[in-house]
């Protein structure tokens, strides 16, 4: 039958502000309001028992769901191009819901090794616990992530741009590889969000994020998200007994079969994070959907910033070099320009001329821009990751991870260019 | 692509549906299928041959579409595109008796032949899509579970019992 009557799809600006989101049926309050409640009341007894064996869609307990958070777990899984989306308290609680959903002990999966220092140690170390088995590998030869794939392998992680390092990875290349060996793709999209890169439409299957960063873009929040495709078909293999075969943790359904192109998203959420609990407040979600509102402004005014800074930098004197996709410079900037046409983010490492001590003077010299580990907020953050976030890792890992001795980080924010300059400036006249 | 506003109008108009395929198994998904239905102030007459004189879900359970005994308005189909053939040329040839007016096929269940001959008869027809999640789309329900409708409105939706 000929549709004739669906409008195009709506752009992303509109669909930043409305999707997932429309006036509250009780009262028509038009802005979502703070669902600020543990449980919901059951019609009845069978309303309960439905609810329980998620055969029909509703509330029950704010681990599970929540009205507020599902508002932003609907707009998410609408901006990445994605079918369903599960919050959780933060990026990292968002990837442990993915890779228990995806794996069981003696399972393996190869991730980029060019991460968030967090999930190099998260992947890394405590994984290893739980019988997970990281392979680490150089994402800038996507031929890397195919030699480091075994039979036990379920996965591939990356970030299509990478933190700390600049490195931009070829999306397209590696979801080939993915598809051949009949696993995901997974795709950390934290640091472009979906405005400047959508993964889902290079090939990508699962995309996490920490919304901490740019989505909720304020640095009042912390939220992580896991979005699923729809297209991964888990039946293609026995790779995925969790989602084709019945569970146990839930009277013997079968996830796959019963919600389809939804049947990941659901497992993570009725049973990974019900059994491990990291929900995401309500608070932390309403705040977070307000800062999605505004992301293609705020990402706009980021990447130019960026670009500006970035420049400058380039030009400085106690400054050896600058990590940034959106310079002719880079080596990864035909990369940027194809997966983030938009602009290359506004995060970046520069490498000071004077070294450790270099480095450890700037981020104490500088007035406005603030010393702390974060990204994506409306201020301007510097950081040392040698003596901060890097510095559990050892000196090969670091170097691996972008995160030399020399290496400062910055998250360009959306103040005026020439103070954020001037205040760089100053700080690195002492270095 | 079907338009929201032709699977809504099915939904608010369909009031008894016979679901070919219905399992007796809680765990299926022709039975969560069923039972959300149930709820939602649906009458669903389940048709499986295997189980013929049974019941499922409080529902007499009959072996073919001719035996049933009432009218219904919309054939659900839970078998595979293959077997829908001949299933959607019996709601046809019983389509005038019964009062039915929509052929609904599951998710993953498309016969473009058969969908031909019913709409050639006069019949509405859905293919590759579940009545409970569009229900559940369209009537609010289905981002409760962070599923993407791509619904936007400034409507103050209306949940229906």
């Amino acid at each position: 039958m000929t549709d004739t009557k669906t409008p195009p799809e709506a752009g992303f600006e509109t669909r930043a502000i409305h999707a997932g989101a429309h006036p509250d049926p009780a009262t028509g309050a038009r802005n979502t309001p703070i669902y600020q409640t543990t449980s919901y009341v059951f019609d009845d007894a069978d309303h309960a028992a439905d609810l329980f064996n998620l055969q029909t869609f509703g509330f029950i307990y704010s681990r599970l769901t929540n009205p507020t958070v599902a508002v932003l777990e609907e707009r998410l899984a609408n901006l990445e191009g994605g079918r369903a989306a599960v919050c959780a308290a933060s990026g990292h609680a968002a990837q442990f819901l993915t890779f228990f959903t995806l794996l069981g002990p003696g399972d393996e999966f190869v991730a980029s090794r060019n991460l968030y220092g967090g999930s190099i140690t998260q992947f890394g170390i405590s994984f290893e616990k739980l019988g997970w088995k990281c392979h680490f590998v150089d994402p800038t030869d996507p031929e890397n992530f195919a030699a480091a794939i075994t039979p036990k392998t379920k996965a591939i992680f990356l970030e299509v741009l990478a933190n700390p390092g600049g490195i931009v990875v070829d999306l397209e290349a590696v979801a080939a590889i993915a598809k051949d060996a009949g696993i995901p793709l997974i795709v950390d999209n934290t640091m472009a969000t979906p405005y400047l890169c959508r993964p889902f439409e290079w090939g990508a299957d699962i995309i996490v994020h920490s919304t901490t960063k740019f989505l909720g873009g304020h640095g009042n929040s912390l939220g992580g998200a896991v979005i699923e495709s729809g297209k991964f078909d888990w039946a293609q293999n026995d790779k995925f007994p969790s989602m084709t075969e019945p569970e146990p943790a839930y009277h013997g359904l079968t996830f796959y079969e019963t919600f389809g192109n939804f049947g990941f998203t659901m497992k993570a959420r009725a049973v990974a994070l019900r059994d491990f609990g990291p929900a995401l407040s309500p608070t932390n979600a309403f705040n977070t959907i307000t800062g999605i509102e505004t992301l293609p402004l705020r990402m706009e005014r980021h990447v130019a910033n960026a670009q500006d800074v970035a420049t400058f930098l380039e030009g400085h004197p106690a400054v050896d070099w600058v990590s940034y996709a959106g310079l002719t410079s880079s080596p990864y900037h035909n990369l940027a320009k194809k997966y983030l046409p938009k602009g290359a983010g506004s995060v970046f490492t520069i490498g000071l001329k004077g070294g450790y001590e270099a480095g450890v003077k700037l981020v104490e010299g500088v007035e406005m821009i603030s010393h702390l580990a974060n990204i994506g907020d409306t201020r301007s953050l510097i950081l040392h990751p040698a003596s901060t976030t890097h510095r559990q890792l050892t000196e090969e890992q670091r170097l691996a991870a972008g995160a030399g001795p020399e290496v400062v980080r910055l998250s360009i924010g959306l103040e005026t260019a020439n103070d954020i300059k001037n205040d760089l400036d100053q700080g690195l006249c002492n270095t | 692509m079907y338009s929201d506003d032709l699977l809504t109008t099915i939904l608010k108009s369909v009031r008894t549906i016979a679901m070919v395929g219905a399992s007796p198994k809680w765990v299926r998904p022709s039975n969560f299928a069923m039972k959300y239905l149930q709820g939602k102030g649906y009458r669903v007459i389940p048709v499986n041959p295997g189980q013929a004189g049974s019941e499922i879900l409080g529902e007499t359970v009959y072996g073919s579409l001719g035996d049933i005994a009432d009218t219904f308005d919309m054939v659900d189909i839970f078998r595979n595109s293959e077997a829908a053939g001949p299933i959607v040329d019996e709601a046809i040839e019983l389509a005038q008796v019964k009062g039915i007016s929509v052929i609904w096929m599951q998710l993953g269940v498309i016969n473009e032949e058969a969908c031909k001959r019913a709409e050639a008869a006069g019949l509405m027809v859905i293919m590759d899509r579940c009545p409970k999640i569009e229900y559940a789309r369209l009537f609010s329900e289905l981002g409760w579970a962070g599923i993407n409708t791509g619904i936007i409105s400034s409507k103050r939706p209306k949940l229906r019992a």
